[in-house]
């Protein structure tokens, strides 16, 4: 399997050192070219206005946008911004799931928190959620199943191929996030869901 | 460690590593800080004046006014860093009072204490803090520093002193690698640091904490240079605003430090940006004029 990390901007060494530990190679995605043959993207935190300049520089928009219309694309943090099809008072960028997003709608830094998040399809009990700066789905549509709450927002949301977090799995040790992104990636039955 | 100190430093380390691969920018107004973060900056640094005008001005450099630091937050969605002088814990409190997302405790700012530095670990708010070389970035991080950049020689426009920092860094975490085990609690003596923490560089390979380059970085080779030399991300204090085009400059540099190992990419981002800043050689310094030899 080969599973890529959008590395434009952010956390991106992190997920490829978890998806290395889980035994799988990761590739660095930084031009279009970069995302032939993969059977997944991660799109990583950082800073997404960062990263939607550095896409538009490298001619990205649209490859991912196709992407992720027929392959399984995790967005994090940042990541879930660039997913959402609906940004509180900007542009949408990929526009792929069917979600309204507030940016920062937590706070600042001094507002960032752990919190112990229960997720479902994921096996053995509580995930430690780690929200930076974080963004809050204020809606999602009726085809998104949403995996996990924090304080009434939804935390962890899926539909069909598309994953998305607003806290860091891949800060934490618990790579349960990332196994279940790889089962999304590896199985067919996902497919059939996906828009 | 309790529940508590180890979330927060979690949340702050963490906070650091979503900066990397990315340009922080020094800003000293909304209107700055709004072309920064359209040109794709990770975050900027809110301060009344730019290293070079500081170093042109002399006297004595001071926290930015609160006010200047609440506006250029209200202008950008990106965090927002300021500094403080070393030693000035009160200046802290305010940065932190005013809701800062990171502290820069600065050599570039005049220092409030010749002894000691802050501590750290007593804040909520993440600090980062200037080194030269790795006992300096472990003593800060033994204080608290949820990030490290290199000191340079800010507000000159050259960058062999960021060079010079960081090379001695790596040559500092070579030597925690490879040398025997028994010689590492006389190495840890020698370089002034915590022995857990040369430890710690050794089983990593690299800092504990996320590492930027800073000093005198004034063109996007400049930037890929420090980031083929190992850097997490850079930050680029006169080099944009003191530039002939900084809007596009800006945008260049945020596209060096990604495509930092493209020449054929950083060849065509360097091409007609206009006049970088006039500079200052960092060797014609007298001692006094040195920022990097503040904070030890």
């Amino acid at each position: 399997m080969r599973i890529g990390i959008l590395a434009l901007q952010g956390a991106f060494a992190e997920h490829s050192a978890m998806l290395s530990s889980l035994g799988v190679r990761p590739c660095l995605v930084r031009t279009p070219q970069g995302l032939a043959g993969l059977d997944g993207l991660i799109m990583p935190g950082g800073e997404s206005t960062s990263m939607r300049r550095l896409a538009g520089h490298s001619g990205l928009l649209e490859p991912l946008r196709e992407f992720g219309m027929s392959r399984p694309v995790w967005g994090v943090c940042a990541g879930l911004i660039l997913l959402a099809a609906r940004v509180e008072g900007e542009e949408p960028f990929t526009g792929l799931m069917d979600m309204t997003v507030a940016r920062n709608a937590y706070g600042r830094q001094r507002d960032s928190f752990v919190a112990e998040l229960q997720v479902s399809g994921l096996p053995g009990g509580f995930f430690a959620g780690v929200f930076i700066r974080a963004p809050r789905v204020v809606e999602a549509g009726p085809g998104v199943e949403v995996l996990a709450h924090s304080g009434g927002a939804p935390a962890a949301l899926r539909q069909g191929r598309l994953l998305a977090t607003a806290f860091h799995p891949e800060l934490t040790k618990d790579d349960r996030m990332h196994r279940y992104f790889l089962n999304l990636c590896g199985s067919r039955e996902a497919l059939p869901e996906s828009l | 460690m309790n529940q508590e100190t180890s979330e927060k430093e979690l949340l702050n380390t963490g906070l650091a590593r979503m900066f990397k691969g990315g340009v922080i920018m020094d800003v000293v107004n909304p209107e700055q800080a709004r072309i920064a973060e359209e040109a794709g900056a990770c975050a900027v640094m809110a301060l009344e004046r730019v290293p070079a005008d500081i170093r042109a001005d002399g006297g004595v450099a001071r926290m930015s006014d609160p006010g200047m630091i609440r506006g250029i937050m209200a202008a950008v969605s990106i965090p927002v860093m300021a500094k403080c002088r070393i030693g000035h814990f009160v200046e802290a409190r305010i940065l932190e009072a005013v809701g800062a997302d990171f502290i820069d405790e600065s050599e570039v700012l005049t220092p409030a204490d010749e002894q000691f530095h802050i501590d750290k670990r007593d804040f909520r708010t993440p600090f980062v803090c200037g080194c030269r070389n790795l006992g300096e970035a472990l003593r800060r991080i033994a204080e608290g520093a949820a990030m490290i950049r290199t000191k340079g020689e800010a507000g000159t426009g050259d960058v062999v002193e960021a060079v010079r920092h960081a090379r001695t860094v790596q040559d500092g975490i070579r030597m925690a690698r490879h040398m025997p085990r028994e010689e590492l609690v006389s190495f840890a003596r020698e370089i002034g640091a915590p022995l857990e923490l040369v430890l710690q560089v050794r089983e990593l390979g690299r800092l504990p904490v996320v590492n930027f380059a800073a000093g005198g970085i004034a063109t996007p080779a400049d930037a890929a240079l420090m980031m083929q030399l190992g850097m997490d991300g850079v930050f680029v204090g006169s080099g944009i605003f003191k530039s002939g085009d900084p809007a596009r400059r800006a945008r260049a540099i945020v596209q060096a430090v990604t495509h930092f190992d493209d020449a054929q990419t950083l060849a065509r981002i360097s091409e007609n940006l206009g006049e970088a800043m006039s500079g200052v050689a960092a060797r014609s310094l007298g001692a006094d004029q040195q920022l990097a030899g503040r904070g030890w």
